[in-house]
This record gives C-alpha cells, structure tokens and sequence, in this order.
C-alpha cells in the first residue's frame, strides 16, 4: 500500500473577530484505496481541515503533499489544475451550477481537463450518472433536482476525472435516511473497487462503515482507528 | 484554455437570465445613445454656428485698403527737418485692384481653392419713395459667388437666374428688402456716393441669418455696379476667394499678399470672436461628452460588478473543480464582450434613431435663419467612439471584479 496523502503539522488560524486557532499540529497520511472518514463535535475544525487537505484554502502553516506532489505553497492555477485531475470534491449542500444540466455539471471537469474527446466525455458522465442511478435525470437543469438528487449528481461530478481521491464534507448531511444510505453504498461501493475516499462526518453509523475513523476535538486529533468493516 | 468550454458557461449565463442579460445591455444601450444624440446634437449646433458665420464670409478677402494717412512731399525731401504743413488732404486713391480680373482667374487655378469672385463693392442708399436706407451693393458675377456662398440655398424668394437675365437686377438682403417694403419684383432706387442714380429691380431676397449682411447688403450684376459708379469694365475692388480646406487660407492669404501686394484678410483675423466661441463650444462640447461617458461607464460598471457578484458561488464551484483563475476571467470578459457590444450595437442604433427624430423635428427660428429644424450632424467617427468605449468600458468592468473573483480561495466564498 503506498501513501496518496500525508499532512505534517498542519496549524490553522482565523483571525476574525479574534486570532482563534483551528486545528493545532495535525498530522496523518492517508493509504492508497483507504475509505477514511473523520469524525469530531461541530466546531471541532474537520471541515477546516478537509478544506486544507482539498487545497481550497491556501492559508495555512505545514506540509501538505498528494500524489507525490508538494501542495503547500503552490499557486491557485496549480491548484486548480491539480484539483481538476486529482480530486473530487462533493460539497455538504451540494453546489451544482443551477443554470447548467446535470449532465454539463458532471462533465465540465471533464471538458476543462481535456484528456477526452467531448463525445467520449458525455458517455463518461452518462456511465457515472447510471452509476449513481441518476442517468434519467441527466438532461433536466440542477435547480430542477432535489437535494438528494442533486447530492448524487455533485458525486458524480467527483468521479468524472478518476480522482486520485474523493473528498466529501458531510457528503449526506443534508440528505433523509433513504438518500443517504444511497449515498453512502455509493460509497462503499466506490472504495470497493480501489478508490481513496475521505469524508467528514458527524453520522456514526457512516463513520462505523469506513476503514478507518480519525476522530477530532478542539483541532486536535484525539483518535484514530480501525473499523472492523462487517 | 480551451475557449470553447468558457463560451460555453458564458453563453449558459446569458441565456440562463435573459432579463438580466437585457438590463446588463439597456445600461450599455442607454449610456451610449445618450452619447452619441448629444454629442450628434451639440456638434451640430456648433457647425451651424460656424457655418451660419463662417461661410457669409469668404476665406480670404483681397482689396485695396485706401490709406488716408500718407506723409507730406515735404516731409518725404527734407526728413526730420522743421516742415509745417496743415490740413493736407489725402491723395484720391482709387480702392480698385489693378488686373483685378486677371488677378482672380490666375488665382482660381491654384491649387486648394474651391472658388474666386472678383467684385466691386460700394455704399449705396437705397429709396423707395420717401424712405432712405443706408447700405451696400456689391457686382458680382452670381455664378462665382453662389460657389463661394451656396447662394441658392440663402434665398428666400425669386432666382439667381433672373439676375443673369436682367442686368438692371437686384438680389436683395430679406430684412432690408423689408425694412423697404419691398417684395420680389418692386423697384428700387440705388444711388451711389460718387452720386450715380439707378432704378433696380429685386428679383430675389437672401437671408444668411446674420443682421449685418441681411440688413445691408444687395448683390447686383458686376458690370450695372460698375457703371453706377462710372468705371471701367475692369474696375474691380474686393477678390473673395474660399478655399478647399479653410486652414489653408491663413498661408495662402500671405502668399497672395506677397505676390500681388494687395491688402488680405483672412477669416481667422476677420472672425476672432467667432473662432474663440467656438473654441469654447468645443469646451463645453468635450465637457458634456466626458461628463456622459463617465456616467455612463459608472452605470455599466456597476451592472457588470453585479454580474460578476452574482456568480459568485458559480465561480467557487467551478475553482473547486479545477477552473483556473483565467479560465473564470475568460468566462466573465465573454459575457461583457457579449453585453458591451450588443448593447453597443444596440445604442448606436437607438442613438441614431433619436439623433434623426431631432433633426426632423420642426424648429421656429423666426424667419431669418436658414434652418426649419434642428441641427444635427452625423459623423461615424462618433459612433465609432461610442462603440468603442462602451465595449472597453464593459470590458473593464467585467474584468476587474472576475480577476478578483478568481483570486480568492473557493473556500473563502464557499464557506461564507
């Protein structure tokens, strides 16, 4: 098993309304194929931190390497370029582009990374969409969809480029029960076959059904185990 | 970049919100119709001022200036010596110009001028029965001098015509021609200061919308002038000359001066005040235009602003899955270029529009003026200048807050 992700002493501050300290000297690595979720109270800085580790948010002190790249201190078009190719990103409320349909949302990335054909891209996208079950809505606009739906839609959007790693910020917390058990069998389903997930969390029973459960307080990590996966 | 992709998002943008679209355009639209039927209008009435001015008047004026002041024989053998004269009178210096024909065709074969009349002019007092006015008659060649002043288009009533076909002819200023109740086909008497008498007929009236000629001045036929005053059929006193380009009058007129050795005046010496009107004009005219187009630049800026401001969220989400900062740029100046130039396109159209119902609309300028509605003029360098800067500013505006966009960390909008 190789390392994908490895974070050193990674120190983050807000500094409004007073200089606060997020996280405090987190460091982990994280395996290729692993489905890693991480788990503390609201507040606790896990988002901050997969916020980091997703390269949306530049200010920070530590290392932050992926894929055998150096990520600390890039600039935003590396990141940007990087996060197209190697990341997928599913945001807590979704965030399609309501003007576009389902199926341009999922395959924009594809189009800005350029390593297909636009037609071999659409077929892509459609595949990804059956996958997640939502290929009958492929042609309605994102603003149509519901939550659920659209939650699905953002996953397949994550998938489109084969990303080295998905990361998921409370990936189902805006979803009902059905939705994200759907959600999370994907999933299940996805790290089955090899894909490194990270998911922030704060649903034990998701957490139960990962690999490995990194557990936050008050930004520090206070745990990191094993889950027997059933 | 692939630009394909960011028409693509920028085309969904535009047709997403079409009402928004529109507004974005109409600010564009209005800015720059307002622009261009402004300036349409102001430099009209700036070249009618000037023309209404500048072409009663020639571009160089050649005449003989009768000096009354002349040194004493005396004074010229014995200089600075104690010479008493009292009231010497002046010599009698004919105002004519020697070869004054000749002097007049050799100069209409210049290269840059666009006509030569040769005239002679004189005060006259004009009757009808017991009135008596004051003012002046020129002979001229009509012809000639409808080149230089467009007479065709000054007259209010009767031909230039009959005055070649009747040699005891008068073309008459309108409110002179009024002053002396007189109509198209009355008589008049005309006498001169040298005390010659003769029995004209108006067969025209003018009107150049200036008191001074309209008041005054008559035009008779060269040689029933000339007799008038008992002279010569060579007898010639002013050359007005115009030329293609009126700038060049001012060298042109020393160089005639040079060679012929007669008195010229050209029209930037005979009109400073008009010359620094319209300077001022031009002023105010730059004035007005930048005071528009700042405004209007400020009214598109802020709709692009807001654009951009509302795609916000959009641009986080597209950063987030890869979008480059000039990828999102890219985006942004689409849509402006989109806006500014439809909109611009749009304006100029609207522009003219209004520019056109102002120059059709009827105007009451009291009898006198030569125009029956607004002045207005046309210029596609204007339109060009309107579409241009609507299209620049648009672009600006659309690219400072989008390169500010792009610049942000995803998260920081995200999260917001």
């Amino acid at each position: 098993m190789s390392i994908v992700l490895s974070a050193k002493n990674l120190n983050k501050y807000f500094y409004d309304p007073e200089k606060f300290r997020v996280l405090t000297d987190v460091s982990f690595e994280v395996q290729k194929g692993e489905f890693l979720s991480i788990v503390g109270k609201s507040g606790c800085g896990k988002s901050t931190l997969l916020y980091l580790l997703s390269t949306m948010d530049t200010e920070y002190e530590g290392q932050i390497e992926m894929a055998g790249t150096k990520l600390t201190g890039r600039s935003q078009d590396f990141l940007a370029h990087f996060r197209n190719e190697h990341l997928g990103f599913v945001f807590q409320f979704h965030f399609l582009l309501p003007e576009f349909s389902a199926l341009q949302n999922v395959m924009l990335p594809g189009l800005k990374l350029g390593r297909y054909l636009e037609k071999e891209i659409e077929e892509r996208a459609m595949e990804k969409l059956r996958l997640i079950g939502m290929a009958n809505y492929a042609r309605k606009p994102a603003s149509k969809l519901s939550g659920g739906q659209q939650q699905r839609v953002a996953i397949a959007r994550a998938l489109i480029n084969d990303p080295t790693i998905i990361m998921g910020d409370e990936p189902t917390g805006n979803l009902d029960k059905a939705n994200t058990e759907n959600v999370f069998d994907i999933f299940r389903d996805l790290a089955s076959k090899g894909q490194t997930i990270i998911a922030v969390t704060h649903d034990p029973d998701f957490a139960a059904g990962t690999n490995r459960t990194i557990e936050m307080s008050d930004g520090l990590i206070i745990g990191n185990h094993e889950n027997k996966i059933q | 970049m692939d630009i394909r992709i960011a028409s693509q998002i920028a085309q969904t943008h535009l047709l997403a919100k079409k009402r928004q679209t529109l507004v974005a355009m109409l600010g564009v639209t209005f800015g720059i119709a307002m622009f261009i039927t402004m300036i349409s209008f102001m430099q009209g009435v700036n070249q009618f001022l000037e023309d209404s001015a500048l072409d009663a008047s020639p571009h160089i004026r050649m005449y003989n200036e009768v000096n009354t002041q002349r040194p004493g024989l005396i004074e010229q053998l014995n200089p600075g010596k104690f010479n008493v004269i009292y009231h010497q009178k002046p010599k009698d210096e004919q105002s004519r110009i020697k070869n004054g024909m000749t002097i007049a065709g050799r100069i209409e074969r210049a290269s840059g001028v666009l006509g030569v009349s040769p005239q002679v002019a004189t005060q006259a007092f004009y009757n009808n029965g017991p009135i008596q006015i004051s003012g002046t008659i020129s002979g001229v060649d009509i012809d000639r001098e409808n080149r230089l002043y467009k007479l065709t288009t000054r007259l209010k009533s009767g031909s230039l015509n009959a005055l070649k076909t009747n040699p005891d002819g008068l073309i008459m200023g309108a409110v002179l021609a009024d002053k002396l109740n007189v109509r198209t086909g009355d008589k008049v008497t005309v006498t001169t200061p040298k005390g010659g008498i003769r029995t004209l007929r108006v067969v025209g009236t003018f009107g150049f919308g200036i008191g001074t000629i309209d008041n005054t001045k008559s035009y008779g036929n060269l040689s029933t002038v000339q007799e008038m005053l008992q002279r010569d059929p060579s007898y010639i006193t002013d050359i007005h000359i115009k030329m293609i380009d009126p700038l060049m009058a001012i060298p042109f007129g020393k160089q005639l001066r040079a060679i012929y050795g007669y008195y010229t005046e050209d029209w930037a010496t005979a009109n400073t005040a008009i010359l620094a009107g319209e300077k001022i004009r031009n002023m105010l005219t730059y004035v007005v235009s930048f005071t528009l187009l700042v405004v209007a630049g400020f009214g598109i800026y802020n709709i692009m602003n807001m654009t951009v401001i509302n795609k916000i969220k959009d641009i986080a989400i597209l950063k987030a899955t890869g979008f480059e900062g000039r990828d999102i740029i890219a985006i942004f100046l689409l849509q402006a270029i989109f806006i500014g130039v439809s909109g611009g396109l749009l304006g100029l159209g609207i522009g003219f529009g209004l520019s056109y119902l102002l120059s059709i609309t009827p105007f009451d300028a009291g009898g006198f003026i030569s125009i029956k509605t607004f002045p207005v003029i046309f210029e596609p360098k204007y339109y060009i200048l309107g579409l241009l800067f609507g299209v620049v500013t648009t672009v600006l505006a659309g690219y400072f807050p989008s390169r500010k966009a792009s610049q942000v960390d995803p998260v920081a909008i995200l999260r917001g």
